[in-house]
């Protein structure tokens, strides 16, 4: 099951369409290039969003060879006591980069590196921390492990020479949710589910931003490779209560441009709706899978990046279980 | 692999190739002036086309032809209709759709269905006889690698109409173990089904049955694997006339799940006969 399981869901999770996504948010922040694929650079530069906190935001686009993969946002919490960095980038080289780039903005060395979640993008950038500890949840522990081989042959075939020498290196200490002191600042991590079975959420309470991992898109359409919606939508209003309560300023989503990151709260909650009522009623009504990919999609979520492919991989990996739920009555619950 | 700038789009009946089209063009223009070279165009095109005049350039198609069509009549016609997925996102799931209804609208009667991918390495995917059905079927099936798919109709007069579109892939889907193979529990739910009528929503009339029949579908091109395959399936009323079969090659998904259609609801009880290729029986009433 584990290799079959494993193969299909690299297929889903980044096959990419060759064709440019429209999108309004495409491409960077204003004073940011996208990457130079002549020169093997990502380009990165960090962008303070609060005092000692600076994100590394990533194309708003689907994988692709112009953007190196890079399409996610990482960043970094830089205290006179050292440095933690969240999220490693989907390559050996996106790792060395951005090491290269947090050396240049700061001069503590880095103590901590988190992975927020299994997906590649999230960890391939390991290889170039290795000498520092790198934590993540158990359960994304054991999914880096199951899925890396894997992960590591579909971004090369997605993005090629971006990819070379890439090796995945699972992270090395299982982490304990909870509120911890990291250089004056409480940090809190919380571990909730959905987008993954294990999603890592990272609270500056000092700063008051919050980094959500995969559970929050923004203006691009969310992936769910191994989703579960239901605990999805859960986790969302999970974080917006979280949101209110603590009075967070900044949210960065994982994919997605940072300043829009409090609205992918709505717009995730919004997509995992309509996705969900769409695949229940298509299966209903007796549709075909060959069908259900070619349904219209809202305006509202036309010109989010990633669209249509994101959508059509979604109804890939979910479709199924809605279909054998309306061919056996209710005894199986789609998720 | 090769490229296509839209592998949903099917060539118009009788389009030339980029290629072919020049050659033909420059070949003309070569008849013009120099009138004493006729030869000349017919052998740089007999060079260049190794496909036989297929749309799609597929050097398997010559071969394809000989096998399935033998030496009857066969013409490409986009009144048969297949469509698959832009991009096969999941290479052992490929969703499918073939409608040839547009040849009842020419005032033709379908023989049979055939569904084969060029590239695959079984390239028989299913052979489906409509009999009282629609003739359109809905299936998912395993790609190896991008690869034309075709709808070969025969027709009862003898002549053969051929749909297709490209699908690209990423691969593989014919030489992984399924899900239920991988974690052996095909054995537990073998040859059980599940089915259910629908009214057919998309034309306000007749009905649609969809049937899932839990087999693991080897295609023997797993290493110790041998291949284990259903065959066969026919629906049979209550007197017991045929509504529709189809038989099933390696390619065809696990688990199928097959989408048919008829113009009036069948008069129930229904009958699901079939076997797979260790002589395994299926016999399942539907409803």
């Amino acid at each position: 099951m584990r290799a079959a399981r494993t193969t299909l869901r690299i297929c889903c999770l980044t096959l990419c369409c060759l064709a440019t996504p429209f999108t309004l948010a495409q491409g960077l922040p204003a004073q940011q290039k996208g990457a130079d694929a002549s020169r093997l650079d990502y380009r990165l530069v960090p962008r303070q969003i609060a005092t000692d906190l600076w994100v590394i935001e990533g194309a708003v686009d689907d994988f692709s060879r112009s953007n190196g993969c890079n399409i996610i946002n990482t960043g970094f919490i830089a205290t006179a006591q050292g440095t933690l960095v969240v999220n490693t980038g989907p390559s050996r080289l996106y790792g060395e980069q951005q090491r290269a780039a947090i050396r240049r903005q700061t001069g503590q060395p880095v103590q901590q590196v988190i992975n927020l979640n299994l997906h590649p993008d999230y960890f391939l950038g390991n290889q170039a921390w290795q000498d520092v500890p790198v934590q993540a949840l158990a359960g994304t522990m054991a999914g880096q492990r199951a899925e890396g081989k894997a992960y590591e042959d579909n971004l090369f075939r997605l993005c090629g020479d971006w990819m070379k020498g890439t090796e995945h290196r699972p992270a090395t200490q299982a982490v304990t949710p909870g509120m911890r002191d990291f250089g004056g600042h409480r940090i809190e991590l919380l571990r909730l589910s959905g987008h993954t079975a294990d999603d890592l959420v990272l609270i500056d309470h000092e700063r008051s931003v919050l980094f959500a991992g995969g559970l929050v898109f923004a203006d691009r359409v969310p992936t769910t490779p191994h989703a579960n919606l239901a605990h999805w939508l859960e986790s969302l209003d999970q974080l917006e209560q979280l949101v209110r309560k603590l009075g967070i300023r900044t949210l960065v989503p994982s994919h997605g441009p940072v300043v829009r990151g409090l609205e992918g709260i709505a717009q995730t909650r919004d997509w995992l709706q309509w996705l969900q009522a769409t695949l229940r009623d298509s299966a209903e009504q007796g549709l075909d899978l060959g069908e259900v990919i070619r349904l219209p999609v809202p305006d509202r979520f036309a010109q989010w990046a990633a669209q249509p492919a994101e959508f059509v991989r979604s109804v890939h990996h979910l479709y199924p279980a809605y279909e054998r739920q309306a061919l056996r009555g209710p005894a199986v619950t789609a998720r | 692999m090769k490229q296509v700038e839209d592998p949903g789009t099917k060539p118009a009946p009788g389009s030339l190739s980029r290629r072919r089209g020049l050659q033909q063009g420059i070949g003309a223009l070569l008849g013009c002036l120099a009138p004493g070279l006729w030869s000349l165009p017919a052998i740089a095109q007999a060079e260049a086309d190794h496909s036989g005049g297929d749309p799609l350039e597929s050097m398997q198609w010559p071969l394809l032809r000989r096998r399935f069509i033998g030496s009857e009549p066969m013409r490409f016609n986009p009144a048969v209709e297949v469509k698959g997925p832009p991009m096969a996102d999941d290479a052992m799931n490929v969703p499918l759709i073939v409608d040839a209804r547009g040849l009842l609208r020419q005032g033709l009667e379908i023989d049979r269905i055939v569904i084969v991918a060029d590239r695959n390495p079984v390239q028989h995917v299913a052979t489906f006889m409509p009999r009282q059905a629609r003739p359109m079927l809905a299936l998912r099936f395993r790609l190896e690698q991008a690869s034309p798919v075709r709808a070969l109709v025969r027709t009862v007069d003898g002549q053969w109409h051929v749909g297709h579109s490209w699908i690209n892939a990423a691969g593989g889907g014919c030489t992984v173990p399924g899900a239920s193979r991988s974690d052996g529990s095909w054995s537990r739910t073998l040859n059980q089904v599940q089915a259910r009528l629908f009214p057919n929503l998309l034309e306000g009339r007749g009905a649609r049955l969809r049937l899932q029949v839990m087999h693991p579908m080897d295609t023997g091109l797993v290493a110790g694997i041998p291949a284990f395959h259903l065959e066969e399936l026919e629906l049979r009323d209550s007197a017991q006339q045929p509504w529709l079969r189809i038989e099933l090659h390696e390619p065809v998904s696990e688990n199928p799940l097959l989408t048919f259609e008829f113009e009036q609801r069948p008069p129930g009880p229904l009958m699901l006969l079939g076997r797979d290729n260790n002589g395994n029986r299926i016999e399942q009433e539907v409803r």
